[in-house]
């Protein structure tokens, strides 16, 4: 096994096909599907990077972070709007938690008296 | 005034010199070298197709002094083509029949003999091309410039890499975006973006390390919001990669990411780019009449093949047509994605 010190590399984000190696039907698929998706259609190619890009930050992965970073700014994005995307990603988490405190509203008004 | 900052060639800095530039890049590993590339595309040797743009670079002098330059430009440069280059370029153009002229710079409106060049090459019939930076024309004795274009029908290509003050301040110096604006609205005063006949189109580098993106894409979006947020009209935006040389690279050595631009450059690779690259209808000419494939070599001071007559004084169209061009790992910066030349995406 080579020395991998952390979980998380950057030189492993070219690598990304490699993954056919176990499946490779399923790669395909995935991998026509995802160029099918970033396509330029009834949303831009700029936008959908945006969305990607807010995602990204969502689901905390670090390579879709690399990535779509680079991929906003090459269709053209600035900071100012890939800040407001990232925001919407904060707001759309943290609200996720906090709407949840309807529910535990709902336990303290049945527990309680 | 915007910022300017000292030059490679003023900061004595060793990549002020294209031979150190080219045995830099020489010495970074790249997954393939370009001449192999060009084998896989069938294009080995790379030779033109036929020369139709005479673009000439009437030297290094500029009121701004871009971080991402391949001509190292600013007002301290002193390099201005002498009267005796310019006279040999226009009997070049008229006796080879090139149908159109490219200034280049530097910023082109301080040589002292720019009105006339226009001036003459438009009246050998060739259509006329001028590279501006935008705040040139703002400069005291440079005012009279836009109108003189517009009487000749020159085309504009100017340099606005991104609509908003943040990015453009980032790569062409703090400022430069206001005053780009004023040059803009000028222009647009004169019917420049707005009436047929008078061109005004727009150069976009990326400001950092990454490929520009779809040529046709940011069009839209440049459009739209140059006109939303400051009433400003243009025909086209052409993408132009940065090329790992000179500033560009001096940044990129600064950064520690040479090896990773130029790997990136070259595993975008494009073959049907590498078809359409500019070289292979452009002849290029340096501030002292030596002759150039492109402009990118002609700042790396690789010259044609010696095979043919080097300098404008002697130049050879049949015998530049059929020459071999000059490559390089640089030629990477105009064959990545969608490609990059003076006039743009190529694929």
């Amino acid at each position: 096994m080579p020395d991998r010190p952390h979980y998380y590399h950057q030189h492993d984000l070219p690598r990304f096909g490699e993954i056919e190696r176990g499946a490779p039907e399923l790669a395909r698929k995935f991998f026509d599907w995802y160029g099918a998706v970033f396509a330029e259609g009834t949303l831009s190619a700029r936008e959908k990077a945006l969305i990607a890009l807010a995602v990204a930050h969502a689901v905390q992965c670090p390579y879709c972070i690399d990535a779509y970073s680079k991929d906003a700014l090459e269709k053209g994005s600035n900071l100012d709007q890939m800040t407001e995307a990232v925001h919407v990603a904060a707001a759309i988490r943290g609200g996720a938690s906090l709407v949840h405190g309807v529910q535990m509203l709902n336990h303290v008004d049945d527990l309680g008296m | 005034m915007a910022r300017v900052l000292p030059t490679l060639q003023k900061q004595g800095a060793p990549l002020a010199d294209g031979a150190a530039q080219r045995a830099r890049l020489a010495d970074i590993p790249v997954p393939r070298s370009f001449a192999d590339a060009l084998r896989s595309a069938g294009l080995y040797p790379l030779r033109p197709t036929q020369i139709e743009i005479l673009q000439i670079n009437v030297g290094k002098r500029c009121n701004q002094t871009c971080r991402h330059c391949h001509v190292d430009a600013g007002p301290d440069r002193t390099e201005v083509m002498p009267r005796a280059v310019i006279e040999a370029c226009l009997r070049f153009l008229q006796r080879a029949g090139i149908p159109t002229l490219d200034i280049t710079g530097g910023a082109p409106e301080l040589h002292p003999d720019f009105r006339e060049i226009v001036t003459r090459g438009a009246a050998l019939g060739a259509h006329v091309m001028h590279r501006c930076n935008l705040t040139a024309i703002l400069l005291p004795n440079y005012a009279d410039i836009p109108e003189l274009l517009a009487a000749e029908r020159v085309e504009i290509v100017a340099s606005l890499p991104y609509y908003q003050a943040r990015e453009t301040d980032a790569q062409r110096g703090e400022g430069v975006f206001e005053e780009s604006l004023v040059g803009l609205g000028r222009l647009n005063a004169l019917g420049y973006g707005r009436t047929t006949g008078l061109v005004l189109n727009l150069v976009t580098n990326p400001v950092g390390t990454f490929l520009p993106g779809s040529q046709a894409a940011l069009e839209r979006d440049w459009k739209r919001e140059l006109k939303r947020r400051y009433d400003i009209d243009f025909d086209h935006l052409y993408t132009i990669t940065n090329m790992p040389i000179s500033r560009f690279l001096a940044f990129l050595e600064a950064r520690g990411r040479t090896a990773d631009y130029l790997s990136m450059l070259a595993n975008a690779f494009n073959p049907a780019a590498a078809a359409g690259v500019m070289c292979r209808n452009i002849l290029s000419v340096g501030w002292d009449g030596t002759l150039y494939d492109c402009d990118f070599n002609q700042m790396l001071e690789l010259p044609v093949s010696a095979t043919v007559p080097r300098s404008i004084f002697d130049a050879d169209l049949a015998a530049l047509e059929a020459r071999e061009i000059e490559t390089g790992p640089h030629c990477f910066g105009c064959t990545a994605g969608a490609g990059s030349s003076c006039g743009g995406a190529v694929a």
